[in-house]
């Protein structure tokens, strides 16, 4: 990951959003509040335009300038949770870590702003398989999609979706493929 | 000793403005800032509005309740940004609010506030 690259990803992510955005809300709409195509859309739009301007200088610049936008734009749960995640990507990427070791800290910041584990149904279950198959350099575009489907039996522990229980199960958690969203983002701009 | 406020977050505009109308009947002394929705009539939460009404308080000591689990987790980021000493309680949030606000009014100490919010708290 580089500068070059990481800008490349968050514009990637825009145009996935964007694309998808009331596709975000339909998953939103049975097991939560409906509000993540439209949080997610405002949150990355401000995040392109936030680039263009400021044009940051490094990749710790463009991960600072991610967290503060995310964090001020895009509002419900997904806005401190996308903002921690990015946040702790940011001071791991400040120590000199490698790629791997950065989004597992991405992963943690989650966790410790969300108290979700693994198998609550949350954008937490995508982050943990996707750390994992990047640590071994095994990230798929396939093992992204297979991750987002797996929320989808579960029953949610936390966010909003917790509140409906049961009836949470057999629907795709829209937080799980939002993140789905932004590897396959990162895949495709790491390809190009 | 350090003043002691009371701030909402709630999803809602007309929740947190029901919340410090019923709280005003106890607590007329007691500075309480409540935020309810985003960009005036929409539902949710934001950062920068749960750190907005953080630094409205007089107080430099804040109790703070929220409604829905999104809220917390942008109260607790507005937390990090701030220089107050701001706690969150995983209580009701009308009564838990009004209990701290009846209890403030009337000179209890922050112990026994605390202890009387803990007999109210619920899993959030």
């Amino acid at each position: 990951m580089n500068l070059e690259v990481g800008i490349r990803w968050m514009e990637l992510f825009n145009e996935k959003v964007q694309n998808e955005k009331d596709y975000l809300t339909q998953l939103d709409t049975p097991i939560g509040d409906s509000d993540h195509g439209n949080n997610m859309s405002r949150g990355m739009a401000h995040v392109v335009e936030a680039i263009e301007e400021q044009k940051p200088e490094n990749l710790n610049e463009l991960l600072k300038l991610v967290t503060t936008n995310l964090l001020s734009k895009v509002g419900g749960a997904s806005g401190p949770l996308y903002a921690s995640a990015f946040m702790g990507m940011m001071k791991a990427e400040a120590a000199g870590e490698e790629w791997a070791t950065i989004l597992k800290a991405g992963l943690e910041n989650i966790q410790m702003r969300g108290k979700a584990e693994k198998g609550d149904k949350t954008m937490v279950d995508l982050w943990t398989a996707v750390v994992e198959a990047v640590s071994k350099d095994e990230l798929t575009h396939d093992l992204i999609d297979e991750a987002v489907e797996a929320t989808k039996p579960l029953k949610a522990k936390k966010g909003r979706a917790s509140y409906v229980g049961e009836r949470s199960i057999g629907h795709i958690d829209p937080g799980a493929y939002s993140s789905g969203l932004l590897f396959h983002a990162m895949l495709e701009a790491e390809a190009e | 000793m350090e003043k002691t406020g009371i701030v909402v977050v709630s999803h809602v505009r007309e929740i947190a403005e029901g919340i410090q109308r019923l709280i005003q009947e106890v607590a007329a002394d007691v500075d309480v800032q409540v935020v309810g929705g985003v960009n005036t009539h929409e539902v949710g939460t934001s950062f920068d509005t749960a750190l907005a009404t953080i630094n409205n308080s007089s107080a430099d000591n804040i109790l703070a309740f929220y409604d829905l689990g999104s809220a917390k987790m942008n109260l607790e980021m507005a937390i990090e940004m701030s220089d107050k000493t701001v706690k969150i309680y995983d209580v009701p949030v009308v009564e838990g609010a009004y209990t701290a606000a009846a209890l403030l009014q009337t000179g209890v100490d922050l112990e026994n506030i605390e202890e009387q919010l803990r007999e109210i708290q619920i899993v959030k």
